[in-house]
């Protein structure tokens, strides 16, 4: 078991060396000097050679790059150009919101998604079924800023059910004490049920949308495993034990049909954290998403590649997890590390 | 399904693919309406321009941010231009950017990946990694990085999408070249004296290019998708320029107020014409490869 872990975490290594590389890369190729970038369009010619020097920039590329990552492993990511602020700290702080958004979203569009798929799959053909195909296509061709602004347009201009969408809370609330940084545990800790509900209120349409979103590929993915598990040997052998439906199809075609949707899961945080930042925008809520975004506005770099880097550490991450949690599922992985 | 795999296949060549394309067209109702969505786009994209109502970037403050109407069919913008004028000329764009970066990376990963299926070894190795490296980012975040870095223009927009859906390309191209490369037709080729290169250009390639059009049609939704979301937060194309996502992303402000026109067409075309080649490539790979039909 321990092996197989460790086994993994190094698979894992590769990648994040490949995403450092990749980031490291990616600041060399800024179009024309670096430093002049970095010190602004008013900057003198003196100053630019200042930054030169204080970014290492004069140095060959490979001594560039030992900076870079002897900088990185203490956690510094460079300073914001427009706040002046380390951009390290800016990401820390803004990282629960995003988190939180991105897991809500991702937990209620498992709840609808799997359920469907398995109906869709237990009776192929219905209408039910078709539903469920429709979905799919359908949520797969919605750009999610657009289906983000439906929504606002529907349940807060039409209806009037749901807060304005600026933001994590009503502007008249303080946010809670900080223990996770997720608002919706943080406020139940602090006892705040007001808090709670406001920030329940203004996260259900972000979170909605990228529910939307994944549930596409999490339901088509189900569909079709479930299909494949309900048409194998020992599910017929179930059923001819006399098992009942409910027995066959939960415990024995379901453990075995979610091996292969677990592997999706990789894909689907891929999109969702690139998806993060588009409904970030639209709700303007103050994730690393908004941060990024602001930051390309006012062509601020460091903050970007702070971003960029994270969100790939986030999803390297992400996988390890995901890869380890499908050992653990499903023992013929165990066996073979 | 079976039923389709166990159909004698008719003889060989263009007609036949073109026999088998209008049977399935005909069998399935949906890719038939596709393949008509899809005229209707490449028409908007050619054409568009010359047959719109309104100047796409003619300003009219007097007529600012009126609803759908009869001379105005789906209303104007907070400067009073005509949105469907827009979102109609928009298409050609859009349409080339996504045209453009699919082209691009049928190129650069198609090559790659037959070259390393082909070849194995180093080669293999090295576009393993490379792709592998791309698939370590969330593609839409990597994309950003590109573009902010090489700078803020279309043709990195496009070079972006590309990149991004290198490894896609490159793995079908490279599992298609392989089980390929000690096919009879290979060694035949390779005894009458003809180098690997030739063999791989004129004999492997020609063989996976209907499994890689599949492809290029299954990622074109995808790439549209990817630019104008880059282009909704403020990457590649500039105001006043019409493009569909940047369009949403100046309607955006007004679907508070109530104005939902302005953000809902263009967002609207953007998703047709997502559905509609999604569709199609669903479509065509029933009729390239029938067995992978879900």
């Amino acid at each position: 078991m321990l092996g197989m872990i460790l086994k993994r975490v190094m698979f894992a290594v590769p990648s994040l060396i490949g995403v450092v590389i990749v980031t490291f890369l990616l600041t060399r190729a800024l179009p024309g000097d670096p430093a002049a970038y970095f010190a602004g369009p008013a900057a003198s010619q003196e100053a630019i050679e200042q930054i030169r020097v204080k970014l290492g920039l004069d140095k060959p590329l490979i001594v560039q790059f030992g900076n870079y990552v002897n900088d990185l492993a203490q956690g510094d990511l460079g300073n914001s150009l427009t706040t002046g602020q380390p951009v390290g700290k800016e990401i820390k702080s803004r990282l629960p919101a995003s988190a939180e958004l991105t897991l809500l979203g991702l937990i209620v569009s498992i709840l609808i998604a799997v359920p469907l798929g398995i109906a869709a799959a237990t009776h192929p053909g219905s209408l039910l079924d078709h539903t469920c195909r429709v979905v799919a296509t359908a949520g797969v061709s919605l750009p999610v800023f657009f289906t983000g602004l439906i929504l606002v347009y529907i349940f807060y201009y039409l209806l009037g059910w749901s807060p304005a969408p600026l933001g994590r809370l009503d502007v008249f609330m303080s946010p809670p004490p900080q223990v996770t940084g997720f608002y919706l545990i943080d406020s139940l800790i602090a006892g705040n049920l007001e808090v709670f509900w406001s920030s329940l209120k203004q996260l259900i349409l972000p979170a909605a949308t990228l529910a939307i979103f994944s549930l596409a590929p999490i339901a088509r993915m189900t569909r079709a495993s479930m299909l494949a598990v309900l048409a194998s040997d020992f599910v017929r052998t179930a059923r001819a034990s006399g098992l009942s439906p409910y027995m066959v199809i939960v415990t024995y075609a379901f453990r075995n049909a979610m091996i292969p949707v677990v592997t999706t899961l990789g894909m689907v945080f891929s999109f969702l954290l690139g998806a993060n930042v588009l409904v970030e925008k639209v709700f303007a809520w103050p994730g690393i998403g908004s941060f990024a975004v602001e930051a390309l506005i006012a062509s601020d770099f460091a903050p970007l590649q702070g971003f960029v880097l994270t969100m790939a550490i986030m999803y390297v991450a992400l996988n390890l997890i995901i890869d380890i949690l499908y050992g653990l599922i499903d023992p013929r992985v165990r066996l073979e590390a | 399904m079976t039923d389709i795999a166990a159909t004698p296949r008719p003889s060989s060549g263009l007609a036949a693919l073109f026999r088998h394309g209008r049977y399935v067209i005909g069998e399935n109702k949906v890719t038939g309406f596709a393949f008509g969505l899809f005229i209707i786009i490449v028409l908007a994209a050619v054409i568009g321009p010359y047959i719109v109502p309104h100047d796409p970037l003619a300003s009219d403050t007097a007529a600012a941010l009126k609803g759908p109407s009869a001379k105005h069919w789906f209303g104007t913008d907070q400067l009073g231009r005509d949105v469907f004028s827009r979102v109609v000329v928009a298409t050609r764009l859009d349409f080339f950017i996504a045209v453009a970066s699919v082209a691009l990376v049928f190129l650069m990963g198609g090559l790659a990946g037959v070259a390393a299926g082909f070849f194995g070894g180093w080669t293999d190795r090295i576009v393993g990694r490379i792709a592998d490296t791309i698939m370590a980012f969330p593609l839409f975040v990597l994309a950003m990085g590109i573009v902010a870095a090489l700078g803020n223009t279309v043709q990195n927009i496009i070079l972006a999408t590309a990149i991004v859906n290198f490894p896609l390309y490159a793995r079908v191209a490279r599992a298609e070249a392989s089980v390929r490369r000690e096919a009879g037709f290979v060694q035949a080729a390779r005894l009458s004296g003809n180098g690997e290169f030739r063999i791989l250009l004129a004999q492997v390639l020609p063989n996976i290019m209907p499994i890689m059009i599949v492809q290029m049609s299954l990622t074109m939704g995808y790439a549209i998708l990817n630019a104008a979301g880059l282009s909704f937060i403020g990457l590649g194309v500039r105001p006043p320029t019409a493009e569909w996502g940047i369009m949403v992303a100046e309607g955006a402000a007004f679907m508070v107020s109530g104005e939902w026109w302005i953000a809902f067409f263009p967002g609207l075309a953007l998703m047709v014409a997502v559905f509609c080649f999604n569709l199609l490539g669903d479509g065509l790979r029933d009729i390239v490869d029938p067995q992978r039909r879900t």
